[in-house]
């Protein structure tokens, strides 16, 4: 055990864990966060896709030594309001079904407009194939994904 | 006073000279232009390690390169140098799950950057993602595919500056001992070995190189 310093949505946290817990353990089971979804647990669905420093990493296969210092925003944190474009566009279009996967979808797709903020078909394909809906919304995903990259436009 | 027979013996013998002269130097060049050829280009920066010529020797080059070649294009090294912008996956190199794509430097693309599963060290267990900090596939501008290259191909490719991520001999002698290489010895849970050890390895790229780096004939 050892007391590792997390900044995770903005906010400070020490959790006193083994350096090589999965950084997806600590957040659900020492911080509640529970938005965050195991699914495969070996780096294979998505569905447990946070943001490290701004990238969307797999936090079931990520020690939390290495999110030490560093920026961690799950689904929890990615807006102040849940009013972020994708938040508004999975609202409005209505996709999820089961909704297991779908804060890994989001978090994935929120890199994807950082990245790139009006995607193609093909843009939003390449960049949402590593996460797995089970229950097949991917349409919906692709046309929310479209749908939030007005909102954001408009924002700006 | 020389003898009008023997004067036209001496412009005889001149010529005979003269001629066998250029069909020596012409030989020279065939032989030169022929070893070429078969060995890559080798820079100038190379003529220290290549400093004795006489130490190079085609047939002992070749067979260390089929040594190398057996590592080659065994999976823990063709899997990341894949003939497309999707890295191979599995003892069966098959097309790597989600299509990750190599992206301009060879680190994956948007959402899927390969540092986003892999770890700076492999993950414990079955099919969990391997790991090394930095791991990566070749960049978009050089390939360096090894992916259904043929022996005589990859040797070519590997000595050419322009296809080989522009390593001189020093670099590709250093390359053996690169850290994502020594990785395809320590690949993790349920991935097989390549089929010789790192040092055998070694011991036949360095023994191929400066022997000449002599591809062969297939």
């Amino acid at each position: 055990m050892a007391t590792t310093k997390l900044k995770i949505n903005g906010k400070e946290h020490a959790v006193d864990v083994d350096p090589s817990t999965p950084l997806l353990w600590v957040l659900r089971d020492h911080l509640n966060l529970v938005g965050t979804k195991y699914g495969c647990g070996v780096a294979s669905c998505g569905a447990c896709v946070v943001h490290l420093e701004g990238e969307a990493v797999r936090s079931c296969v990520t020690k939390v030594s290495r999110a030490a210092g560093k920026e961690v925003v799950t689904i929890e944190g990615l807006s102040e309001n849940g009013d972020h474009p994708l938040q508004q566009a999975w609202e409005q279009v209505d996709v999820p079904q089961c909704g297991y996967c779908q804060s890994g979808q989001i978090m994935s797709a929120a890199v994807l407009l950082r990245e790139i903020p009006n995607p193609t078909d093909e843009e939003i394909d390449l960049a949402m194939t590593g996460n797995i809906c089970r229950c097949g919304t991917y349409l919906r995903i692709r046309k929310a994904i479209h749908l939030a990259a007005e909102i954001q436009n408009e924002i700006k | 006073m020389k003898s009008k027979t023997g004067q036209k013996e001496i412009r005889h013998s001149y010529k005979l000279t003269a001629a066998l002269s250029v069909l020596a130097i012409l030989m020279t060049l065939m032989v030169t232009i022929s070893a070429r050829s078969e060995s890559a280009a080798f820079g100038s920066k190379d003529k220290e390690v290549f400093a004795d010529q006489r130490k190079r020797d085609s047939v002992k080059s070749v067979e260390a390169f089929s040594k190398v070649y057996s590592v080659l294009i065994s999976p823990r090294c063709v899997n990341c140098h894949p003939a497309g912008d999707v890295p191979l996956q599995g003892d069966d190199s098959h097309l790597h799950a989600m299509l990750p794509q190599r992206g301009k430097e060879g680190k994956g693309m948007l959402t899927m950057k390969c540092a986003n599963c892999h770890q700076s060290e492999n993950t414990r267990g079955p099919h969990t993602p391997p790991g090394n900090p930095n791991w990566h596939l070749p960049p978009a501008d050089m390939k360096m595919v090894f992916e259904g290259k043929s022996a005589s191909e990859l040797a070519k490719q590997l000595m050419d500056p322009a296809q080989n991520g522009h390593k001189d001999m020093k670099a590709l002698i250093a390359h053996a001992d690169d850290a994502l290489v020594l990785w395809g010895w320590e690949p993790g849970d349920g991935r097989t070995l390549p089929p010789l050890s790192h040092k055998e390895f070694k011991e036949a790229w360095i023994t191929w190189l400066k022997n000449g780096a002599y591809a062969p004939e297939k």
